[in-house]
């Protein structure tokens, strides 16, 4: 064990240099995500307003939560089951510092108010619950945050001064300004894309910075970090502060499309839907919950006609995705991501170059650590 | 005890006199000032009874969970589902016999055999991975949720209480005294009392069983030390099936319980994963008498604030496991 880490610590530099060299910044001569990129741009072109609203939109937003669970638990290694409660919770915020339709909760701010300030207190929430989720470790994480998440369901659904108890807040009012209603499909869309877009390489960059790397450090060897002078949880907590922002910018998005929210969308199944999302897609790299919550938005909108189609009962959508879920779990670690490497790799029959770019991503990993130390 | 007395004599006389208050305000005959200032005295006994019966029935719950993670270090999300699947068993059951003994029995034998399944098909196969498992027990969850709304619907069951146990009975305690001096005693339903009984004759037999026993000496070496028990000569694999059996027999006993003084539904099953999770914080993972004292606390937080402040009942019990997490994070009784 020791043994294998100082010979990591003599090499890595070298490599780390190579490895920065190589690649600046993401995906920028690969010509397939140009090509999603573009399609995603002209996709109003493309799809109407059902397809462009019910799947993309919010295959988006669902992207975007578990995007903020997948750099946890990909970066930092702390699966959290909360990020769909902070999301909600900066959206029930929207509903009440801003307009709807329940005047004698909502503050009647405007969107442009109510907005930050939603966005600080879901952060807020978020890194408290962070806070004490560090302090236990692993497999615990799982079970505080889902503890904290059935807490805040359970709440909404009792309290009426603030939450309006299980009928929740509804006709919240969307943003208009400069003659744009905001709510109407195509700029919708627009909008929705581009926070992913930014919360997609904010992610990225802050893996290859300084604190991302950090991070890594902390979750593949704690001790080794704390020995490094790397204060171990304020990284996690600052992680979680991060992450808790990605969510809570996707809250604002989903009570826009909604127009409404309730304890319905904080349920804790909806919790445990959004890690499913990350973990089908795939949670070692920031696309993988884009492509989970596709699949996910896909199948929970089709699989009725698909079951009934087959002759099967059209209520069981909930069994399919568990059952997916399962077999996903069982056969990859990866998710579809790894799946489709593996047999990527399998087409190219070339160990060598998986072997190099492991060796890359390590070098990367490394190369800050030992700077700092 | 007197190691902890000796070690924080400011928590040891803090719990001495928080206990002291608490027989105080059970047994002696409230004065008026304080029936104006937190209402009768009934309501209040009523509110403990029920948090102490809760309790009960929580630890049930909490202690095969945590039974199976203490040895196994498997979070066994799908237990709420073994609960409910338990409660379905034993409403089938005593609707068909109209037998509520046999329906335990029944329930705690096919939920046991669940276990087993899941045990030797699933678990075995990724030991030692904990996340891969946790990941596995939430997909279960899911489906098996999704697989008894299909078979039972969602309507509301409740199963049918015994002819000898409906009832109240009269309990020594005075709730009040009466303008023509004779005092009133507290009524309480018996079944809930027998249920309390029961799930303490249950506890104290697993601390027995666990502490008295050849097969709890080796469970106790196995939450320990699962790899020098191996190389011991136990045959481990056999420890497991029997603890998760076990444990899963318990979350179905628990379900026909739940099922007699509450109700059974779907979402039921995350309510009780979720008292489960709770209690298992506040006790201790792994540790029995930690679910029993995390079980106490937590029913009593439940009943006594939904009593007091209706609205933020939920608040108080997260606030005990905020609070345990920030002074205790791992957990009031554990031992690590």
């Amino acid at each position: 064990m020791s043994l294998a880490h100082d010979a990591h610590v003599t090499v890595r530099p070298t490599a780390a240099v190579q490895g920065s060299k190589l690649r600046g910044w993401p995906e920028i001569d690969n010509p397939a995500a140009w090509t999603v990129a573009a399609i995603l741009l002209i996709m109003p072109l493309i799809a109407n307003g059902f397809f462009l609203i019910e799947i993309f939109a919010t295959a988006l937003i669902l992207g975007i939560m578990a995007l903020s669970l997948m750099f946890l638990a990909g970066y930092g290694g702390m699966v959290s089951l909360m990020q769909l409660t902070i999301a909600g919770f900066s959206a029930y915020m929207v509903a009440v510092f801003g307009v709807s339709g329940n005047a004698n909760i909502s503050l009647g701010w405007p969107w442009w108010l109510a907005v930050p300030m939603a966005l600080a207190l879901a952060t807020m929430f978020g890194t408290l619950g962070g806070a004490l989720a560090v302090r236990t470790e692993g497999i615990y994480t799982i079970m505080i945050t889902l503890a904290i998440g059935a807490a805040f369901y359970y709440f909404t659904n009792q309290n009426w001064a603030i939450f309006n108890g299980h009928t929740g807040i509804n006709t919240v009012a969307t943003p208009h300004f400069w003659g744009v209603n905001w709510r109407a499909d195509i700029p919708y869309y627009y909008i929705v894309l581009a926070v992913a877009a930014l919360c997609y390489f904010a992610v990225d960059y802050i893996s290859r910075a300084p604190f991302g790397l950090a991070l890594q450090g902390v979750r593949d060897n704690p001790r080794r970090m704390a020995a490094l002078g790397f204060h171990v949880n304020a990284h996690r907590v600052a992680a979680y502060a991060f992450a808790s922002f990605v969510a809570a910018l996707a809250g604002v998005l989903q009570v826009w499309n909604y127009g409404q929210i309730s304890p319905g969308s904080v349920s804790v199944a909806a919790c445990i839907d959004i890690l499913i999302i990350a973990v089908v897609g795939g949670i070692t790299r920031p696309i993988g919950p884009f492509i989970g919550a596709l699949i996910f938005v896909l199948l929970r909108t089709f699989a009725l006609d698909f079951l009934v189609k087959l002759g099967l009962d059209g209520n069981r959508f909930r069994l399919l995705i568990g059952l997916g879920f399962l077999a996903i779990v069982f056969w990859s670690s990866d998710g579809v991501i790894g799946l489709w490497q593996s047999w990527r790799q399998r087409q190219r029959s070339g160990a060598v170059s998986s072997s190099g770019r492991r060796g890359r991503v390590s070098g990367r990993g490394s190369g800050q650590g030992s700077s700092h130390g | 005890m007197t190691r902890f007395v000796e070690r924080h004599p400011a928590w040891a006389l803090i719990v001495i006199i928080a206990i002291a208050v608490a027989l105080w305000l059970i047994f002696a005959v409230w004065p008026q000032g304080l029936e104006e200032a937190i209402g009768r005295k009934r309501v209040f006994l009523n509110a403990v009874f029920n948090g102490i019966t809760l309790g009960g029935l929580y630890f049930l719950v909490a202690s095969g969970f945590t039974l199976i993670f203490g040895l196994m270090r498997n979070v066994n999300l799908a237990h709420g589902s073994l609960y409910l699947f338990g409660g379905y068993v034993g409403y089938a059951i005593s609707a068909s016999t109209g037998s509520w003994i046999l329906s335990f029995i029944v329930a705690f034998i096919l939920t046991a055999l669940v276990g087993v399944l899941l045990q030797v098909l699933v678990f075995r196969r990724m030991e030692g991975q904990d996340l891969r498992q946790t990941m596995v027990t939430i997909g279960l969850s899911i489906v098996f949720a999704d697989l008894m709304l299909w078979a039972c619907g969602g309507d509301f069951y409740q199963i049918q209480t015994p002819n000898w146990l409906i009832g109240p009975v009269e309990l020594p305690l005075v709730t009040a005294i009466k303008s023509s001096g004779e005092p009133v005693y507290l009524r309480y339903p018996l079944v809930r009392l027998v249920i309390f009984a029961a799930s303490v004759v249950i506890g104290v037999a697993m601390w027995l069983a666990l502490n008295r026993t050849r097969i709890g000496m080796i469970i106790r070496a196995g939450v320990d030390d699962r790899d020098i028990l191996a190389a011991t000569g136990v045959r481990i694999q056999l420890v497991f099936v029997v603890v998760f059996a076990l444990g899963a027999g318990l979350a179905g006993i628990a379900g026909v319980v739940g099922g007699t003084f509450q109700s059974l539904s779907p979402g039921e099953d995350i309510r009780f994963l979720l008292a489960s999770l709770v209690v298992v914080i506040v006790g201790g993972m792994g540790s029995i008498p930690g679910a029993a004292l995390g079980a106490l606390i937590i029913g009593l937080a439940e009943q006594l604030g939904s009593v007091y402040i209706p609205t933020y009942a939920i608040v108080v019990t997260f606030l005990i496991m905020v609070l345990v997490l920030a002074i205790r994070p791992q957990g009031l009784l554990a031992r690590r």
